[in-house]
């Protein structure tokens, strides 16, 4: 029978990369246990850890995920919280100051991001050998769940502008799940000044400039089932001033 | 260089030659009669493929319902994960 050093030495031989998982919470209890569950059933062929960056949830998160580390273990998954709610980019950068892997995936907590879509992230970096693999849910295999026609309509208008505006070379620049080296992550998130939709589109554009390599991945979002999103007047305001910021400083 | 730069210079470029046109001489009356409103004529473009665009794009939208559904399978073998091993979910 093989022994567990031997099965972590074909894991290291096949899959040579370290991923680190930065996941940033606020109020997310029940969903960052389940998708925990999900991330240890569908990576357990490569390396990887997660950190949660929590913004001092008063649901309890960091009870449950002390639980978490309970049953993985406290070196698999990191809790590193923070004292308030200080906002997505920056949790960015506090989970990456913990990050041991040479490549970081960043997704959200509320299970609109499928772990089982992480195998195809890594098989097509390996393939391309790019500096982010963006999941995109505007291609064929792609898809979402949950949005009504308003949405779908925001949505997709959103992105013409953003396309007819910025020429970016990815088709969904509001996604945030996505996978990137680690230095290139560290480099151009030094950049990145905006907040919300806006930050992850400024990431991706801002990157493109720099000239990183890109890669797409198909993925299907689910609308978050536990908990409410939204999108209203206020962040078209915002994303439209955003785009325009891009216009300018890009 | 920056995308305003980009966009202004063939921005430019294209009323320039908008322009040259209007001054050129002897262009056939035909020609003549239309070349005003060229600037009409590309803003009604830039609103048709904007429309194009968002409508080929509504129309390719894929919606998976059936990921929904796949989504609740993984969630309640995910519960049941947790309930053997004791941590409780329960939401209030």
């Amino acid at each position: 029978m093989p022994s567990y050093a031997d099965e972590d030495r074909k894991i290291e031989q096949l899959h040579p990369h370290f991923y680190s998982v930065i996941i940033p919470t606020y109020n997310e209890r029940l969903n960052i246990a389940l998708i925990c569950y999900l991330l240890f059933k569908h990576m357990k062929d490569y390396k990887f850890e997660v950190i949660v960056v929590d913004d001092a949830s008063p649901d309890g998160t960091q009870d449950t995920v002390k639980k978490l580390q309970g049953i993985y273990g406290e070196d698999r998954i990191l809790l590193r919280p923070r004292a308030a709610k200080l906002g997505l980019g920056t949790a960015y950068v506090h989970g990456l100051k913990y990050a041991s892997g040479d490549y970081v995936v960043i997704m959200d907590a509320d299970l609109s991001h499928h772990p089982k879509y992480l195998p195809s992230f890594i098989r097509k970096q390996l393939e391309t050998n790019a500096d982010i693999v963006t999941g995109t849910r505007y291609v064929k295999g792609g898809g979402v769940h949950g949005w009504d026609l308003r949405r779908k309509l925001t949505s997709r208008g959103a992105n013409v502008l953003a396309h007819t505006l910025l020429w970016p070379r990815v088709s969904d620049l509001t996604g945030s799940f996505r996978l990137y080296r680690k230095d290139v992550l560290q480099e151009v998130v030094q950049t990145c000044v905006s907040k919300g939709y806006v930050f992850q589109m400024e990431l991706i554009v801002r990157a493109t400039r720099m000239g990183c390599r890109i890669e797409e991945v198909p993925i299907t979002f689910v609308d978050r089932v536990y908990g409410t999103s939204k999108l209203g007047g206020t962040e078209i305001v915002q994303y439209l001033k955003g785009l325009l910021w891009l216009f300018f400083t890009t | 260089m920056k995308q305003v730069w980009k966009i202004g210079t063939i921005f430019t470029a294209v009323v320039g030659i908008w322009i040259s046109l209007l001054l050129t001489p002897g262009l056939p009356p035909s020609l003549q009669l239309i070349v005003p409103y060229f600037p009409m004529y590309a803003l009604a473009s830039l609103g048709c493929y904007g429309l194009g665009a968002l409508g080929y794009g509504m129309m390719v939208f894929r919606v998976c319902p059936e990921e929904a559904d796949l989504l609740q399978k993984d969630i309640t073998e995910a519960k049941t994960f947790f309930k053997e091993h004791g941590v409780d979910l329960s939401s209030d």
